[in-house]
């Protein structure tokens, strides 16, 4: 479906485009922050992680922003079709972003916690998931931008290999644990930041659901999910 | 047009291969649609698409249209409308009617709501008179506003209040289907929200059928939406279908605004 911008009213069509630029922003602020904590992390580079802390609060600000607009659009122009059901959409997409944004501050924050983790075989495991990640949040918000259910379909089918790098990670991690006891803090961490990858995987997912509905109108049938991760926790909500 | 998820088990008028012209000119084409019972009926759809006319061949009051011709079948409970044996005054007091403009007739409330049952011979008795009056004016939300001042004209009411007169004159004579052609477009929104209301109330003893530009109101008000557009039935479905999720291109367009 393309992106018709033809309103008779114009303004409601400039209202809609500075919706779509805020979450497109939005959603590139978070893609960028989770690269920039695993790479901090992966260099224990601490500025690097401040500053993804301290860029956490425009997306927090983003997301305000978004939400005003949405209401004072609906209260204005009362949406219908598909434009409510963008509005809708685009409420609960910022607040998924907004999460999203919130396990990579967590993730930079735990950089300044640990030493030698270059030395855990985890890391590098955790550097692939977390591109997969990346990936994953960015298609979802392309789809988004394009209108695009095909491609948010293939977001959620591609949750499963997050699912997959967790699962192995939380065995590796396990194991390095028991063989380098005095590693243990390091490690838990590292199993948090799994976990927090595992989440934002399932949130690009929850973006590319709502993609789904807004293009077509109707939920998406329930996928093939793949196994539980091994702790069966990765359909839980953190905290 | 989609039909699915559509069945009214109990339709009080049917409308099958509707065309109604006027002289040369057709102005529906084709129309077939069941109006529920127990439901209110909302057409919408731009200036000029037919659902007026559409809906005025609901009581035959293109009748009195010089030139209109209206060609296939309309039912009301089975009955064909347009049958030669049928009564059209009886035809129209089973199928009343509220038009845009408040039009009370220049006389008393009283005698607005009373003329009905009166040519119907509804009434034997005065006291029959006072409580049919007394019912209807209830009904229409506005016993309470006029109830002391009945031998007053209905033109001195507010605009709100003349209609919500021409509600209690169209229900006096116990219709069996009300049909509105733009009940509000000449009301204030306080006014209309009591029109609103009193749609709501009268659902289910009437079935209603309602002609709206104003599509919020036809989402507040009805169960069920048409959308017509040059003179064709485009879509016709569940109302939270229409306005969330329309399946036709055209009705999108419309409801979103972003037709023409």
């Amino acid at each position: 479906m393309a992106i018709v911008n033809d309103h008779t009213v114009k303004a409601f069509d400039e209202d809609l485009n500075r919706l779509r630029g805020l979450i497109s922003e939005m959603g590139g602020r978070a893609e960028q922050a989770l690269l920039q904590a695993m790479s901090a992390l992966n260099n224990g580079d601490l500025d690097l992680a401040a500053q993804v802390v301290r860029d956490d609060k425009k997306i927090d600000a983003l997301e305000s922003e978004v939400e005003q607009l949405t209401v004072q659009t609906i209260a204005l122009r009362a949406p219908m079709a598909d434009d409510l059901r963008e509005m809708i959409a685009a409420l609960k997409i910022v607040s998924v972003v907004e999460r999203i944004g919130d396990y990579a501050k967590n993730i930079a924050k735990r950089v300044a916690l640990m030493d030698q983790t270059r030395s855990i075989e985890a890391i590098p495991l955790l550097m692939s998931m977390s591109n997969i990640v990346a990936e994953l949040i960015h298609d979802a918000l392309d789809s988004f931008a394009a209108r695009d259910a095909e491609l948010a379909v293939r977001v959620t089918v591609r949750d499963k290999n997050v699912d997959d790098f967790y699962n192995s990670i939380f065995r590796t991690l396990v194991t390095f644990m028991m063989e380098n006891p005095k590693y243990i803090s390091e490690s838990a961490h590292l199993l948090f930041v799994a976990k927090n990858l595992e989440r934002m995987g399932d949130h690009a997912t929850n973006i590319a659901e709502m993609v789904y509905y807004v293009v077509t109108g109707g939920q998406m049938e329930e996928r093939e999910r793949g196994e539980q991760p091994e702790d069966g926790a990765a359909e839980q909500e953190q905290g | 047009m989609t039909q699915e998820d559509l069945t009214i088990l109990d339709p009080k008028m049917t409308a099958h291969g509707v065309n109604v012209f006027y002289g040369e000119k057709q102005a529906i084409n084709n129309v077939s649609i069941d109006v529920g019972t127990d439901l209110v009926t909302a057409f919408i759809g731009p200036s000029g698409c037919g659902k007026s006319t559409f809906l005025r061949s609901l009581n035959r009051m293109n009748d009195t249209v010089a030139g209109a011709k209206v060609t296939g079948e309309i039912k009301l409970d089975g009955e064909d409308i347009y049958a030669p044996s049928m009564d059209v005054v009886q035809l129209r007091a089973r199928v009343g009617m509220v038009f845009q403009k408040p039009n009370p007739f220049p006389k008393s409330i009283y005698d607005n709501v009373a003329y009905g049952p009166r040519i119907h011979g509804l009434a034997p008795q005065k006291a029959d008179l006072d409580g049919i009056v007394e019912k209807a004016l209830t009904r229409a939300g506005l016993w309470d506003e006029v109830k002391d001042r009945l031998q007053e004209s209905g033109t001195a009411l507010s605009g709100g209040q003349q209609q919500r007169l021409c509600i209690a004159r169209a229900i006096a004579v116990d219709p069996e289907v009300v049909l509105m052609d733009e009940p509000c477009s000449a009301l204030d929104p306080i006014a209309t929200a009591k029109i609103e209301e009193l749609i709501h109330e009268l659902r289910g003893k009437f079935a209603i059928v309602i002609v709206t530009h104003n599509m919020q109101q036809a989402a507040r008000v009805s169960q069920r939406t048409a959308f017509f557009h040059l003179g064709t039935l485009v879509e016709y479905g569940k109302t939270t279908d229409i306005f969330t999720n329309p399946r036709q291109e055209r009705t999108k367009d419309y409801i979103t605004g972003r037709y023409g």
